[in-house]
């Protein structure tokens, strides 16, 4: 293959010719058929009307010679037409107003009433539209020239409107197209006329839309035979505004006729980007000139200028007034009659509806703008946007303490069940939740089929709490399970604790979520006796120090050692007496003998003879009878983060917890520490069921927008920007020792907050009952006294004063107590 | 570290020429030279010439260059060490008084010199000095006691390795593993999620040879890996490892035989201790610097819980004690860090090798220096960095009214 083979290929480019400049005869056959037909049909159609020839052929090159578009199109734009020249010709003369406020009221033009058109009008669309009236006289000034939609289908965005730049070929057509449009215009004077402007009309009605600065402004680039009449004196407004703008030589008095400034720049017309519309008279001969091949007006153009059928309009008093701003009216009346920054009235339509439905639909970014659109707004609006898209909530702005204070709802109780490992906690509260029907019989067989079928058949009560495959694979419960149920005057939320003791840290932040609590005690021989000294001691002890006062005591199991009363009393007499040296006091202990793999004295009475002995209470009737706990609801929002989960699909990011204080609604903006980041609350649900508001003492899920995951752990705080949680590295607490105490790592935990840290110094130690210091920098604490520690972090905390704390060191708890 | 030569004199003053030959090695260094010293080593230095028409080159020259030694700059992730000073040596390169950072490598000789100033600048090679370099030399070579362990807990993890006299902390894994939740099988996947970096990083971290051909051809040892967690973390862990071991990479099946898994009370580096004194890892790492450091600290805490007055702690009070002379002959034990040797102030590296050289030379009583890169030693930092078995007790009432300057 040689080179000179390849650089003679070019028939391509033949083609390419042969296709555009040359049509083949049988196109244009094809094209004369065509174009005959659409004559027919335009005339033998409804409303009867005749296009010329030219026209035809036009539409059927845009329409791809499809004809029964091009009639279509055809007959539109000609019943618009004829409705427009009615239309102008019943235009009485409107009066005109003095423009006093930045905002003109213009004079709406008569209701004119064409004979019922089922056709868009152009006339009709822009009645009301301030630039309609402008006076007659000005009629003539700008001489929009006809604005061809180039290199797509009739009514293509007309994007490079006359800014862009120009092919050869497109400036050729568009030349040839003008003369066609000339020539039809002197053959049927109003008619075609209006013709070849109507094909225009759409196109600048869609210019128009936005950006209407620009496009005029292109418009008066473009047309360089925008003159102005000088018969009537007067310079057009948009020009001195240019002018002014530009120059700067031009003062207020616009009245004068041809302005020196403006008469000479032959050069400055070409250097400037917008050249200046032509306004001298040398610009008015060569008009005269071009006359035969310039272009009529448009209708949008006629109707930005007014009309020659239109009643000529006294002068307008503000052109003759000297004091006039004529940057305010070139930049707001003229170039900016309207603007669609505001929402659509279907978008008004939409939000209203989806408002109504409680949607939070997303707002559009330039909501706000008002209906005068400035350049700052654009500029302000242009900065708003950005890559990542705001999610933006709409706060219903609630007073969330009279609603709570409204809302009847049934008293909430939340309670810990804690105990020794296999004291039956899970079991007892898997029972509970069996008999009180808030988990259903199938779902129950189900679990028992499958706890049977890997041989731990008496666990298939606990596997209602036990979600997790480790916890029952295992038989152990893990992490701490939440699940709610009902009775008639209350709802209780069950926080199932772990009663291992690697899993105390867990139980410490379920127990953090509880009012009161409910302890669990194995009373079988020898497991009772383990239990004292293991988790049954540590689990009293930890719930006290975090502010529990009222502990139920389920005796369990007490049908393995056949219901005997005096197991039960020696039992209970160990435990109160233990209890009361906790600090619990002896009328917040209540003790039950139950058993929750039979569910006797769970939520009935049992009927076994051996009970006869207890007339006490049930356990449920004991939960019933808990009163009620009053919530710092008033205080600035606190909450913890217990988990950080993925909802669903939309809800990609969800955290949940209970309030320790304060309240909160949809739409809030909050701040979890210690990241410091902000969140949206996109919406939220209290007990599971979905609401706008919540308040402290509430178990709620949060759906939050606007924050990366990354930055929420469990344990960190939800807070408000306005009262924010500090972050400490080392803080000073007051605490009760049940070890030995001295300078050394300990894991400080507070809920869920679980954090290494370690005790940097001993302060003093500090009598019991009156707070007052015994020793000061004690080199060891003694276990059972009280004392005053600094303690250090590695990594800042949030933490405040007054918080309980707890201590651990070793898998033991050693301390619990107050910040300080 | 090889020693090359050793020219120590009577009085104290002399050089040392050492060979570091590992990582750890470095760490010994960075405790005996001290700022003041004089070290010789060979080094890179770019040079900056200029011509007489002005135009200026450099080149990099490889000198041997000695500092007086400003300061030290030890980073123990990578093990390396940066010592610098101002040189004291001329050469065609190098001017005296110019200052210079040296970059100690393995492999390359260095020497120090310690001299014992007139007036006193100096300490020259002291007892404790003397110590760390025979510890650092290890002419019994016993210290092949090194292991990896991975302390976790859900959504957490430490994977760090305990060498004979220090425990680098190596990476932290940190992620949020979902709640186990009604319904939800998050927590699961989750788990898996955070086993699955935790497997990666612990496979870079200790280089190891993940390549299926490995299995056959090396037989590197393995160090011990111990898994430790509250709960089930680790030995889910282990599981894990199994069964990737079994389906994608069986080249960790190499691993498997060397992972011990261990209890700990929580996921968090301090509970380390909790790990070495576990039965199981006794075993592993019997009678290493670790264990035997670990164990006398649990003593002292010991005998503080008694509340026998027969230990104590605090810079003030230890030295009270050995100056009534409770940490002498039968069963005095004074516990040191090594943190303390390492003051910049002279009097102050003074001040605690007296003491240092009192209790074992006057007193007769049993001196320990911890490593404050251990988790023992921590726990001593925790307590001022001294503390002592005394043998007897003594009542501390006296350090009440001056202690403020003692919370260092």
């Amino acid at each position: 293959m040689s080179r000179h083979r390849v650089k003679a290929v070019s028939y391509d480019e033949d083609e390419y010719d042969d296709g555009y400049y040359s049509p083949d005869p049988e196109e244009q056959e094809f094209l004369e058929q065509c174009t005959t037909e659409v004559l027919n049909q335009l005339r033998a159609g409804d409303p009867s009307v005749t296009a010329t020839r030219s026209e035809v052929q036009d539409a059927l090159y845009h329409y791809y010679d499809d004809i029964e578009k091009s009639v279509n199109y055809l007959r539109g734009k000609k019943v618009k037409e004829l409705q427009k020249k009615q239309a102008a010709a019943a235009a009485p003369p409107a009066a005109l107003k003095t423009k006093g406020t930045s905002v003109p009221v213009y004079p709406e033009p008569p209701l004119i009433s064409p004979a019922p058109a089922a056709h868009f009008s152009a006339a009709d669309f822009f009645r009301d539209a301030p630039w309609l009236n402008i006076p007659s006289h000005r009629k003539a000034e700008i001489l929009v020239e006809p604005l061809y939609p180039r290199l797509g289908l009739l009514g293509g965005a007309p994007e490079s409107a006359g800014g862009g730049k120009v092919s050869k070929l497109a400036a050729l057509a568009a030349a040839r197209r003008k003369k066609e449009g000339d020539k039809a215009a002197a053959a049927t004077p109003p008619a075609a006329t209006d013709s070849t402007a109507a094909e225009t009309a759409p196109k600048a009605a869609s210019t128009e839309s936005k950006g209407a600065t620009l496009s005029l402004r292109e418009r008066l680039a473009v047309s360089g035979k925008l003159q102005k009449s000088p018969s009537d004196g007067h310079q057009s407004l948009r020009s001195l505004g240019r002018g002014s703008r530009q120059g700067g030589s031009l003062s207020g008095k616009k009245t004068s006729t041809e302005p020196e400034p403006q008469e000479s720049p032959k050069q400055e017309e070409a250097a400037s980007v917008t050249p200046e519309p032509k306004t001298s008279g040398t610009s008015e001969k060569e008009d005269h000139t071009a006359l035969n091949i310039r272009a009529p007006p448009s209708t949008f153009a006629s109707a930005m200028v007014g009309d020659s059928t239109r009643p000529k309009m006294t002068e307008p008093s503000h052109l003759s007034a000297n004091t006039l701003d004529l940057i305010r009216i070139y930049g707001q009346d003229l170039t900016e009659p309207f603007d669609f920054a505001g929402p659509s009235p279907d978008d008004v339509v939409i939000n209203a509806q989806s408002s109504a439905k409680g949607f939070k639909s997303k707002q559009p970014a330039s909501k706000s703008a008002g209906d005068k659109k400035t350049q700052a707004d654009l500029a302000g609006g242009m900065n708003n946007l950005s890559v990542e898209e705001k999610v933006n909530v709409k706060s219903k702005n609630l007073d969330v303490l009279s609603e709570y204070k409204k809302a009847e709802r049934k008293r909430a109780m939340n309670f810990a069940v804690i105990g020794h490992v296999d004291a039956g906690k899970s079991t007892l509260m898997g029972r509970l939740l069996a008999d009180l029907k808030a988990i259903d019989q199938r779902t129950l067989d189900k679990y028992k089929r499958e706890a049977e079928k890997i041989g731990k058949g008496s666990f298939a009560l606990a596997w209602v709490l036990d979600q997790g495959a480790e916890e029952r694979a295992r038989g152990v419960t893990i992490d701490i399970a939440t699940n709610k149920f009902e009775t008639e005057k209350t709802v209780f939320t069950i926080v199932d604790a772990p009663g291992h003791r690697d899993f105390v840290p867990n139980m410490i932040a379920g127990a953090s979520q509880a009012d009161f609590a409910v302890l669990v005690i194995d009373s079988s021989i020898g497991n009772f006796e383990s239990g004292l000294k293991g988790q049954t001691k540590e689990h009293a002890l930890l719930v006290r120090s975090m502010g529990v006062q009222r502990i139920i005591v389920a005796v369990n199991k007490m049908d393995s050692v056949q219901w005997d009363k005096e197991r039960f009393d020696e039992i209970e007499q160990q435990v109160s007496s233990f209890l009361t040296t906790a600090g619990f006091q002896p009328k917040n202990i209540n003790f039950v003998p139950c058993s929750g793999i039979s569910g006797d004295n769970v939520t009935r009475r049992s009927d076994d003879p051996n009970v006869s002995w207890y007339q006490g209470r049930t356990l449920v009737d004991e939960l019933e009878a808990t009163e009620p706990y009053s919530h710092a609801v008033d205080k600035p929002l606190r909450m913890t983060i217990g988990d950080v989960f993925r909802g669903s699909v939309q809800n990609p990011l969800s955290i949940s917890g209970r309030l320790d204080a304060g309240s909160l609604q949809v739409g809030d903006q909050i701040l979890t520490m210690p990241s410091g980041e902000t969140a949206t609350i996109r919406s939220l649900e209290v007990d599971g069921e979905p609401n706008d508001w919540a308040v402290a003492g509430q178990n709620v899920v949060l759906n939050l927008a606007n924050i990366d995951p990354i930055h929420l752990r469990s344990g960190d705080v939800i807070c408000r920007a306005s009262a924010p949680i500090a972050n400490v590295t080392s803080f000073t607490c007051k605490v009760l020792a049940f070890d030995h105490l001295l300078p050394s790592m300990v894991d400080i935990h507070r809920g869920r907050l679980h954090v290494p840290g370690r005790i940097s110094r001993l302060l003093s130690t500090l009598d019991k009952q009156s707070g007052a210091i015994i020793k000061k920098k004690p080199k060891i604490v003694a276990p059972g006294t009280v004392a005053r520690i600094v303690v250090e972090m590695d990594q800042a905390v949030p933490l405040e004063a007054p918080t309980r704390i707890v201590l651990r060191a070793g898998g033991e708890t050693v301390a619990a107590g107050l910040l300080e | 570290m090889r020693l090359v030569k050793n020219k120590i004199e009577l009085n104290g003053s002399g050089t040392v020429t050492l060979c570091p030959e590992e990582p750890e090695d470095m760490w010994h260094a960075y405790n005996l030279i001290r700022p003041g010293d004089l070290l010789r080593a060979s080094a890179i230095r770019r040079v900056t010439t200029t011509q007489d028409t002005g135009s200026t080159s450099s080149a990099r020259v490889h000198l041997t260059l000695e500092i007086r030694v400003k300061s030290l700059d030890f980073d123990p992730q990578s093990s390396q060490l940066h010592v610098s000073g101002q040189i004291v040596n001329e050469t065609a390169h190098t001017k005296v008084g110019q200052h210079h950072t040296l970059d100690l490598e393995l492999n390359r000789n260095f020497t120090l010199e310690k001299e014992i100033g007139s007036d006193g600048e100096g300490v020259g090679w002291d007892s404790i000095a003397v110590q760390m370099l025979k510890d650092a030399v290890d002419e019994s070579g016993n210290r092949r006691a090194e292991a990896v362990a991975v302390v976790m807990q859900e959504g957490l993890a430490h994977i760090c390795f305990i060498g004979q006299f220090q425990t680098i902390l190596k990476q932290k894994v940190e992620m949020s593993v979902p709640r186990k939740r009604q319904g939800g099988g998050d927590h699961d996947k989750g788990m898996n999620k955070f086993f699955q970096v935790t497997l990666d990083t612990l496979v870079r971290q200790m280089e190891f040879n993940t390549s299926a051909t490995s299995l056959s051809t090396n037989n590197e040892t393995v160090r011990p890996v111990l898994l430790a967690s509250p709960g089930f973390v680790a030995a889910g862990f282990q599981k894990y490892i199994q069964s990737v071991a079994n389906t994608s990479m069986p080249a960790l099946k190499r691993l498997l035989p060397s992972i011990v898994v261990v209890h700990s009370a929580s996921g968090y580096l301090h509970s380390l201790a909790e790990v070495l004194q576990s039965p199981a890892v006794k075993t592993i790492l019997a009678d290493t610097k670790y264990a035997r450091e670990t164990r006398l600290m649990d003593d002292f805490l010991d005998q503080l819980r008694k509340e026998t007055n027969k230990a104590t702690y605090g810079p003030r009070e230890v030295e009270s004690a050995v100056d009534q002379g409770a940490v002498g002959r039968g069963g005095g034990v004074l516990i040191i860090s090594n943190r303390l040797f390492r003051s910049q102030d002279v009097a102050e590296r003074k001040r605690w090798v007296s003491l240092v050289d009192r209790v074992r030379d006057v007193e007769g009583g049993e001196v320990r220096v911890l490593s404050s890169d251990h988790e023992s030693g921590r726990r001593l930092d925790g307590l001022g960095g001294v503390a002592a078995l005394l043998t007897f007790p003594i009542v501390d009432d006296a350090g009440d009214e001056d202690d403020d300057d003692d919370s260092q």
